[in-house]
């Protein structure tokens, strides 16, 4: 740059030109798009009646504190859940990267679990194990539906993070399994101080969209009896026959995913660029 | 179509209505979703006993019966009335139902009524407890003391909700269900020692749905500043209101309304008001 | 003999890869491992630090036999350090780190006590500057450097460099090759697969040309470099070296 004081170079003021343009274009076409929104859908005949049920303002003041004070209880579900995913997915995944044939019955048992948990609805496992297990006679506090919903969601999950986990252990090229093997240490060392690291960073985004997933489905507990936001959302409805309760609820995940996803979008994009 | 169950029903529906042989009475005419019939909605499935074996065409159970009563008394025989299935989500969402009336346990609050159009009340309820003979055996009592303390659940739709709170007011946080099926699971589970139903379905529970199920005790209609009260439900500003509220007074003050409720719904007067 | 390996056979599927190989190497000697891509001295190298299981065939490093099968290979493999082509240093590791790992997992011994002789290490390579530095903040010949003293760190009784410097620009071939000089000097047992063929003749006290998975021809420098008997050996030097 040693002409910088001389301003823009040629291909600058041409890039600069090109850039204003398409800014230009982007906000005609987007104001042109908000505007037909904004102005044909409350032309619609069922506009009135739609904005009553989905949109209404009286409704949204009333319900929101006690929405907001319910989605506490999905965070806190979340937050619990998600080190006994992460831990329960990690054991799975190494399960099925055991080679020694004794523990054949383990790698079996790793490859089932995640064929069996992948495989069903998770609101499916929520009711069998929530209502099933509980069913058996146990007492309560250990009976409890927050346990035995936690207990669901964490199999589930811990399925997704297992194949995760793995292909993040199987990208690792061999090579660094030599080299480590090849000092003398133990598969074992080689796979807790040289693998796993390595291989967890590189799955970090994948996951990041699995615990966004995560946030969402907590609210399957309500089905066995937890009175999360969807089911605080649910009684409003009943009670106050209006779908606005929904949509604040709605608001209040999109609150949280939202810039999780956008989280998790960054750090994708950024380990692509570093990676070529 | 024309079993005898049906015939039963008709025959029903005549007796109250012997004026009316028309399909449709001068009131309702034009006013239906289909010329000359009536469309009825009911739940999927239909619960006894408010509906019989979920076949709400064969007039048996208590809605099923009121319903012929109301559909003849507005002159539409029972060839004449249709019925749908539709959820209560499906009833107070915007847009075109498929249905002229909604009949089912619905209860009629004044936040409701804002929003869709009730008829007059066909039945008034009272609430009852609904547990277990182990809870009983563990000292549950009919009384506000006992049950305050005891852990509890209601179906989430439904207006046992605020009435748990208002009632009862529990010590702990109930817990809410999607269904009948789903509350029943959670007290034979253990999750919950006690649900809160309204008389004629707690009664059914107890008896056919839940092991050991035991109805503790009610909150008879008048204790509630809100009793518990069932109204068809209709689309804001349906013509046909006036025509249905006019039936459903005729057959409360002809006494056929207490006749169809000694016929289908159980004794209750076994069980213990709660003090 | 430090390392004795006799009659070595391995196949990749029904690809025979090493057919036969007998190689003494003495105490203290530099044994330079040349021939044509594909040739074996990879695998020679990998079947000798146990990371391939030979077929067939005895492998004696200080009179005791190292590839009987039902052998645990782990403490053999801390006997002879390897180091790769493509360096394979731990990317998310510094260069301490790197080296540290073995020693402190495997003696058990604390960072602090590791840490005077990993210094004297990295100083000696001149490195020093570049211990906290992660491998992708190096050279390629500095990352190479640091992959040498991972290896060196476990004390090993041997070394085998497997064509060390065929990843590395040109510039940076030197400051590595001095490295195996240095070591050289030191008196440590060596073998390395190399195409440095002015290296081999310089430094080597052996040197042994691998075709399709046989030793063709072995002896000094001089004997292969200026006096091949084999025809193949011509064919391949004079392809290597050019025409003289």
């Amino acid at each position: 740059m040693s002409d910088s004081n001389k301003g823009p170079t040629r291909r600058q003021a041409h890039e600069r030109k090109l850039k204003r343009r398409s800014m230009i274009l982007a906000a005609i076409s987007t104001s042109v798009v908000v505007a037909a929104l904004v102005i044909l859908i409350p032309l619609t005949p069922g506009w009135e009646r739609v904005k009553q049920s989905f949109f209404n303002w009286d409704i949204v003041v009333r319900t929101f504190p006690k929405l907001l004070n319910a989605f506490l209880l999905d965070v806190a579900i979340f937050a619990w859940s998600v080190p006994l995913i992460a831990a329960l997915g990690l054991a799975i995944a190494l399960a099925r990267d055991v080679r020694d044939p004794v523990f054949y019955p383990l790698r079996l048992f790793g490859i089932l679990y995640t064929d069996i948990f992948r495989g069903v609805p998770v609101v499916l496992v929520v009711y069998l194990i929530g209502f099933g297990i509980p069913g058996l006679g146990l007492q309560r506090p250990f009976n409890s539906p927050y346990l035995w919903g936690t207990v669901a969601l964490v199999l589930t999950y811990a399925a997704y993070v297992a194949e995760i986990f793995r292909s993040g252990i199987e990208s690792i090229h061999a090579s660094q399994r030599n080299a480590a093997l090849s000092l003398g240490m133990s598969p074992s060392d080689t796979m807790r101080f040289v693998i796993l690291p390595q291989a967890i960073r590189r799955v970090v985004p994948a996951q990041m969209n699995i615990l966004i997933a995560l946030q969402k489905d907590v609210a399957l507990l309500s089905f066995i009896g937890p009175v999360e936001i969807f089911r605080q959302a649910g009684v409003f409805k009943s009670l106050l026959a209006s779908f606005t309760p929904y949509v604040v609820a709605a608001a209040i995940f999109l609150v949280v995913t939202i810039p999780a996803t956008r989280l998790a979008d960054h750090m994708l994009a950024k380990q692509n660029r570093a990676r070529s | 179509m024309t079993s005898p169950l049906k015939l039963m029903a008709l025959a029903a529906a005549l007796s109250v209505s012997a004026s009316t042989a028309l399909a449709a009475g001068p009131c309702a005419t034009g006013k239906t979703l289909h010329d000359g019939t009536l469309t009825i909605a009911t739940g999927n499935p239909a619960y006894f006993p408010w509906v019989i074996d979920d076949a709400p065409e064969s007039g048996k159970g208590f809605e099923a019966a009121v319903a012929y009563a109301v559909a003849g008394k507005m002159g539409f025989d029972a060839d004449h009335v249709s019925w749908v299935r539709a959820s209560f989500d499906e009833s107070i969402q915007p847009g075109a139902k498929n249905f002229d009336v909604n009949m089912q346990q619905f209860s009629i609050t004044a936040d409701r009524d804002k929003v869709v159009d009730f008829s007059a009340p066909y039945y008034t309820s009272a609430m009852a407890v609904l547990t277990t003979k182990q809870i009983v055996e563990g000292g549950a009592k009919p009384t506000l003391d006992s049950l305050r303390k005891l852990k509890w659940g209601a179906q989430a739709s439904t207006t046992a909700v605020p009435m748990l709170v208002g009632l009862v007011n529990p010590d702990s946080d109930p817990m809410l269900y999607n269904d009948n099926a789903d509350v029943s699971a959670a007290l034979q589970a253990g999750q919950i020692d006690a649900a809160l139903f309204d008389l004629p379905t707690a009664l059914f529970l107890a008896a056919v749905t839940v092991n050991d199920g035991v109805v503790l005790g009610q909150f008879p209609a008048e204790r509630s500043t809100n009793p518990d009260q069932f109204g068809m439900l209709m689309e804001e500003g349906n013509p046909l209101k006036f025509c249905i509220d006019e039936a459903i007074n005729a057959l409360k003050q002809d006494g056929t309304l207490a006749k169809l409720e000694a016929t289908w719904l159980a004794e209750s007067t076994g069980v213990p008001v709660i003090k | 003999m430090k390392l004795q390996v006799k009659n070595v056979h391995k196949s990749f599927g029904h690809t025979k890869v090493l057919n036969g190989i007998s190689l003494d190497v003495a105490e203290g000697e530099m044994t330079c491992l040349i021939g044509a891509s594909g040739s074996g001295k990879s695998t020679l190298l990998r079947c000798i630090n146990l990371l391939e299981p030979v077929d067939d065939g005895e492998i004696w490093l200080d009179g005791a036999e190292i590839a009987d099968p039902a052998l645990d290979p782990q403490p053999i493999r801390q006997r002879i350090g390897i180091v790769f082509q493509s360096f394979n240093l731990f990317p998310h590791m510094t260069a301490e780190e790197n080296v540290m790992l073995a020693p402190r997992r495997i003696f058990k011994t604390s960072r602090d006590a590791l840490r005077p002789t990993v210094e004297e290490l990295f100083d000696r390579f001149g490195l020093k500057d570049r211990m906290h530095h992660y491998p992708d903040q190096l050279s390629g010949g500095q990352q190479q450097r640091v992959a040498i003293v991972r290896a060196l760190a476990m004390k090993p009784e041997i070394m085998l460099f497997d064509e060390i410097t065929s990843a590395l620009d040109p510039e940076l071939v030197n400051e590595v090759l001095q490295v195996l000089k240095s070591l050289k000097q030191d008196g440590m047992t060596m073998v390395l697969a190399t195409h440095e063929m002015a290296f081999a003749r310089d430094v080597a006290d052996k040197v042994c040309f691998l075709d399709k998975g046989s030793i063709l021809e072995q002896g000094t420098p001089a004997d292969i470099f200026s006096n091949p008997r084999q025809e193949r050996t011509r064919d391949f030097l004079a392809r290597v070296l050019g025409p003289r």
